[in-house]
């Protein structure tokens, strides 16, 4: 298999800061792949890495098989990057934007404007094509510098937290465009917090905390393996339910109002409990990829 | 740290761009240099003049008009470029994060900043030429040498670019630009031997006023309008080529250092 990124025990620091430590993971061709992580876990500052737009400060990193460092120019060339901020030019019109953008590619202007056309068209912005980007919606926006990051026709994608502040919408139609774009066989690394959204692109996942790698694996085999089947949530539990689940030999969490068992088969267990212990409301459901992370990271506010 | 041949014809791209984006305001963009030297030349050189009468300059007698016109070339091409390569660049570092998206792509920090500065002098030599304009309608540039004002509001939009490049690498935010133009755009303004001649300074100040950037602009500007093209000129030139090789690589360094984290 052909991986598009190497990276083995990246670090970062900024000073006394160790943003990313030991850090190891690879990415495969045509894969999707995402970094998980509560805020300051370290993920932009890895992908930031990535992008060549921060150097690492100890390990080795080898995108398309290059170096990161020397060779920087030739990655970056074949790479789109979505930063975080939608850094666009707002007094350049949606059109311009990307045509401006190209030239940073050495892309001949003929051909710029094809291609920017063209994009627009796939992120259904071509109605909009003359408008001034800073009359653009949040959702709009954002698929402009999807569309600009992709003029260079990359093999990598990279995306840094693509649908933060997005309408429900705006959601779905960057996970469209962007399932379409793996179809296609482009790599694809992105940054999320949210859980559905990464269950639904990602092939493959890490999640990080304070740095550091926790896991890795595929989002249905992280939620087997770290939490089971099925997960009873208790709303206001009454009194005998800890020692009755204890009794059991049942493993929860309990938060005071609500309490969280992760089981493999919930079935029975929630026909038990409901009616004796479940007065403000019992629920059984799939277990997701939210309950791994916040078995892993912890609930504790990061801030 | 060395991270790949750093500077190529790339830089092209990041000027290219600015001046997109200028021609999309560029009929609001014209106004300044247009009526700024217009409104100076009737305060100072019609109003102020007529108080004034000839002043001695260079050993003759000249009008006060002609003595401040090519001082307000001078001025010009300071803060076209100052300022573009102060707030305008700022603003594209830190509130746009224009600067950031170009770093994603096969530009380096020293292209984007080394077009940042070429744009600033080309902002002084656009204000230059609209500016010649208008001043020759009062008869007050000789040509053809004249027009070797237009390289030379480069050279100076070269030298201020980069050293308001270097105060936009230091300052943490965009407040403390008064600091620079305050202890040294503002005082340049009125003590370059723009508004008068510097022999009338105290001794002391005109040892400093030598050593200004502007003072060597302004005398080089007034050599050039009134056609007085001979071995003078060379020492303002090495000064003002000196300052901007010094200033321009330290602002690429200092932006490195801001930009590269």
């Amino acid at each position: 298999m052909n991986a598009v990124i190497e990276a083995k025990h990246l670090r970062k620091t900024f000073g006394e800061l160790v943003a990313v430590d030991d850090l190891s993971f690879s990415v495969n061709a045509g894969e999707c792949f995402g970094i998980l992580g509560p805020n300051g876990a370290g993920k932009t500052s890895t992908i930031r890495m990535v992008y060549a737009f921060s150097p690492p400060s100890g390990g080795t990193l080898r995108v398309f098989g290059l170096d990161i460092i020397r060779q920087a120019r030739a990655v970056k060339s074949r790479i789109g990057v979505c930063q975080q901020e939608n850094n666009i030019d707002p007094d350049l019109t949606v059109l311009q934007n990307l045509e401006v953008f190209a030239r940073y590619f050495n892309i001949p202007a003929a051909e710029a404007t094809r291609r920017s056309r063209e994009l627009l068209r796939f992120m259904a912005l071509d109605h909009r094509e003359n408008a001034r980007a800073l009359d653009l919606s949040g959702g709009m926006i954002r698929r402009l510098v999807m569309a600009r990051a992709l003029l260079n026709r990359p093999e990598l994608l990279i995306l840094d937290e693509p649908t933060t502040g997005l309408d429900p919408q705006s959601r779905h139609q960057v996970w469209e465009r962007l399932e379409e774009l793996r179809a296609d066989g482009l790599s694809i690394l992105l940054t999320t917090h949210y859980m559905d959204e990464a269950a639904r692109l990602c092939d493959r996942l890490i999640i990080m905390d304070q740095g550091r790698l926790l896991v890795e694996g595929k989002p249905a085999e992280l939620v087997r393996l770290h939490v089971g089947r099925h997960v009873l949530e208790v709303a206001d539990p009454a009194e005998g339910l800890p020692a009755f689940l204890r009794e059991r030999g049942v493993v929860f969490e309990n938060l005071g109002h609500r309490l969280i068992v992760d089981v493999e088969d919930g079935t029975v267990l929630y026909r038990e409990i409901d009616g004796r212990f479940c007065d403000g409301g019992c629920v059984m459901r799939m277990a997701t990829l939210e309950d791994v992370f916040l078995r892993l990271t912890g609930r504790e506010l990061r801030e | 740290m060395k991270l790949y041949p750093p500077l190529s014809r790339r830089f092209f791209r990041v000027w290219q761009r600015n001046l997109t984006v200028y021609r999309q305001s560029w009929k609001i963009s014209f106004i300044p240099p247009l009526l700024e030297p217009l409104f100076y030349l009737l305060a100072f050189g019609v109003g102020l003049g007529a108080l004034v009468g000839n002043i001695r300059y260079g050993g003759e007698e000249i009008s006060y008009v002609r003595f401040i016109a090519p001082a307000l070339i001078a001025i010009t091409v300071m803060n076209s470029s100052f300022f573009e390569n102060t707030y305008g660049s700022f603003v594209r570092m830190y509130y746009q994060k224009t600067f950031d998206a170009m770093m994603a792509t096969p530009l380096t920090v020293e292209e984007i900043i080394m077009g940042e500065i070429i744009w600033g002098a080309t902002k002084a030599v656009i204000a230059t030429a609209i500016m010649m304009v208008v001043i020759s309608f009062f008869g007050l540039i000789r040509y053809p040498e004249g027009l070797l004002l237009l390289p030379l509001a480069f050279l100076g939009g070269l030298a201020f670019g980069a050293a308001g490049m270097i105060c936009t690498a230091l300052v943490p935010n965009i407040e403390l630009f008064n600091l620079p133009v305050f202890l040294f755009i503002t005082p340049m303004f009125l003590f370059s031997g723009t508004f008068f001649p510097v022999e009338n300074l105290p001794g002391w100040a005109q040892t400093t006023a030598a050593f200004l950037p502007l003072t060597r602009l302004a005398e080089l500007a007034r050599a050039f309008t009134n056609g007085r093209i001979n071995a003078g000129v060379l020492p303002g030139i090495v000064y003002l080529a000196a300052f901007a090789a010094v200033a321009f690589p330290l602002a690429l360094y200092k932006m490195r250092k801001r930009l590269i984290k």
